[in-house]
């Protein structure tokens, strides 16, 4: 028998659950936890210099390990600040824990200072969501938030807790245990077998993999499946990663901004194995078009997802490994036949890229010559617009977990605090974060934060004067009408670095945009290196917002 | 929450789920943000007050399995009781409803 405050238990709690670096910003409701904070050198606290990169770091330590992590603020602005990183969390399924300080139980309800109802706000961005009402209810409620962040499809998880119940004091037998994750439910026998003949019968099967494989750690499976049966294999944004770009099988990403030969390739299919999806309208346009010819065979751990916004002939709901791996041996191996032949061809005719595309200066350039200098062990982290697009498009992503960026919410400003939370997680590996102008500008003052733990992160700014991605849609969509998507003001972006401690590179006065890359990208500890790109250097091909994917605009398929 | 127009077949669901201060907002804020009519509700907690009953009249034909999973994906939601000929428990507090 033991006696603590409220926050020294949680602080144990966390600490006991594996929890060993915190990312957050202090203030007056959450002060308690940051005293038990003070009694617990084991735990690394973070200080954010802005809720929301409190958020994104957590989310950068959860996305790059597949592990919970936690995140701090206070009540009122410092749980407003935050929400936007815990909504980014939910849609793309990461498990975030964010624990809010809120004004003492007798205040609520009375507009107090700095109160405001996270509880409320909360509920539509949160897997599950909590308001300790008592000091005794966290030793349910905080294993319950662990198991419900991680359990199934994983999420993010909210625990407002009043700041006399951080102050309150409870005798506590023993910490409480860390619940075992809930094993999902597996499909059946019969469903199995169906799947395994629609795919054995299938004539052009495709294989469509998301954010689920990553999250039920299917990686593996997923490639030899898709080996075992020669499917052309097309991945979400979250799902980069799933196969390397030089596989075989490789159809890269599907949807707005994918090769020409992947849409086709999808409108041809007569089956579509859809594992770990959303069918989200980035991926599938105008959905009554999607695969108009197919049958679906959509694998997830998610029951509402089967049938959600296009009804699949058969839904297998369950872990996805598990259930990849139990369809294996009923699924028959198959050669290379017409079908792949006919993909293959699609491919030659409309090629990922072609050569010229590559002429350094170039965005692909750019990216393309930083990930060799970074190598393959670098974690790659991306902020949300053009050169986001431009990265899922050609950076060599060879495995799960290597590329970390916002899909479902499209989160500018991402970029950077979850690349330092890649960091913190994974000291022995490289970071780099690619970003814009106008990304960036949206969680800089996390540069502070960086340069303060000096971790091993290269910040890449393709600095193209606007909002990139808005200014390519008044371009296609709006007649060339330019509002507010042009920065007629410029930063420095270098000096900016500068001031926050970081070293800084700037590629619009060096000639040698190779040897400034090589030099930056190779230097020890933090950089941030801002390259020009042309304003009118567009991403490309594109589908419009509500076409189909067979509607595409633009790139260049006439290769030298 | 009332519907936009009214549906024919309505179906009325049963919830059981933990009785707490946010539970309704829960359910209520689900209907909303995901655009499903629900006609009517009905909830008071069961016994000893632990547990609260809520019937939903929801106007959702084509789209009740999808409600239906919905709602059991919250966490406070313990079970779901699909009535789909509906249920004597509006029918019998429609008086209370006119105008």
């Amino acid at each position: 028998m033991e006696e603590m405050t409220g926050a020294q238990l949680i602080i144990r709690t966390l600490h006991k659950f594996g929890i060993t670096t915190i990312a957050g910003i202090p203030g007056g409701a959450n002060l308690p936890l940051y005293d038990a904070l003070h009694q617990f050198p084991e735990i690394r606290h973070i200080l954010a210099r802005h809720e929301q990169g409190a958020g994104f770091i957590a989310q950068g330590m959860a996305r790059s390990s597949g592990k919970p992590a936690v995140c701090f603020a206070t009540s009122g602005p410092g749980a407003t600040n935050i929400l936007t990183a815990i909504a980014d969390a939910y849609l793309d399924s990461t498990p975030v824990i964010c624990i809010t300080g809120q004004v003492p139980l007798s205040m609520i309800g009375t507009d107090a200072f700095q109160e405001v109802d996270v509880y409320g706000l909360s509920i539509p961005i949160t897997k599950c969501n909590y308001l300790v009402r008592s000091v005794e209810e966290l030793l349910r409620i905080l294993p319950e938030a662990f198991h419900a962040a991680t359990s199934g499809r994983p999420g993010p998880v909210l625990i407002d807790i009043p700041k006399d119940v951080q102050l309150a004091h409870i005798t506590v037998d023993r910490l409480p245990d860390l619940p075992e994750p809930t094993r999902p439910s597996a499909p059946s026998e019969t469903d199995l077998h169906t799947a395994a003949q629609m795919i054995n019968q299938a004539e052009r099967p495709v294989f469509y993999v998301g954010g689920g494989i990553v999250h039920s750690c299917a990686g593996k499976a997923a490639r030899r499946f898709a080996e075992k049966a020669c499917l052309p294999t097309a991945m979400t944004l979250m799902g980069l990663g799933v196969l390397p770009p030089e596989h075989d099988l490789y159809m890269g990403m599907l949807g707005m901004h994918a090769a020409r030969s992947t849409n086709i390739m999808l409108d041809e299919c007569d089956l579509l194995i859809a594992a770990g999806v959303r069918f989200d309208d980035r991926a599938t346009g105008k959905i009554s078009a999607f695969c108009p010819d197919a049958k679906i065979v959509h694998i997830d751990i998610d029951p509402a997802e089967i049938s959600k916004l296009k009804q699949a002939h058969l839904g297998l709901v369950g872990d996805i490994r598990a259930t990849l791996e139990q369809l294996f041996p009923l699924i028959a191996e198959r050669q290379i036949n017409g079908w792949n032949k006919r993909v293959r061809n699609l491919r030659a005719e409309y090629p990922f890229f072609c050569d010229e595309n590559f002429d350094f200066a170039s965005p692909y350039g750019i990216i393309m010559r930083a990930a060799e200098i970074v190598g393959d062990r670098a974690i790659v982290t991306t902020d949300v617009g053009k050169h986001q697009m431009w990265t899922a498009q050609v950076y060599p992503v060879n495995r799960t977990r290597q590329l970390l960026t916002s899909g479902g919410l499209g989160t500018m400003g991402f970029g950077l605090p979850a690349a330092i939370g890649a960091a913190l997680q994974n000291p022995d590996r490289p970071v780099i974060c690619f970003s814009g102008d106008g990304s960036i500008m949206m969680n800089i003052q996390e540069l502070a934060t960086l340069a303060e733990h000096n971790l091993n992160v290269k910040v890449v700014v393709l600095n193209n004067q606007s909002l990139g991605l808005v200014r390519q849609q008044q371009k296609l969509f709006y007649e060339g009408h330019y509002v507010a998507s042009e920065y007629n003001h410029t930063v420095d972006l270098a000096a900016i670095a500068r001031g926050f401690g970081l070293k800084s590179f700037d590629g619009s006065t060096s000639m040698l945009l190779d040897e400034l890359l090589s030099v930056a990208l190779q230097s020890e500890g933090p950089a941030l290196i801002t390259i020009p790109i042309d304003i009118e250097e567009d991403v490309y091909p594109m589908v419009p917002p509500g076409a189909a994917n067979s509607v595409m605009i633009g790139g260049k398929y006439e290769c030298a | 929450m009332s519907a936009h127009n009214t549906v024919e077949n309505v179906a009325v669901l049963e919830l059981m789920v933990r009785n707490h201060p946010g539970v309704m907002s829960h359910v209520c804020g689900l209907f909303s943000r995901r655009a499903y009519n629900v006609e009517g509700i009905v909830c008071l907690p069961v016994d000893d007050g632990g547990q609260s009953r809520i019937f939903l009249k929801v106007g959702e034909e084509e789209r009740l399995d999808q409600v239906v999973k919905q709602l059991e994906k919250l966490s406070d939601v313990l079970h779901v009781n699909r009535h789909q000929d509906g249920h004597p428990v509006f029918a019998d507090l429609q008086q209370y409803f006119h105008a």
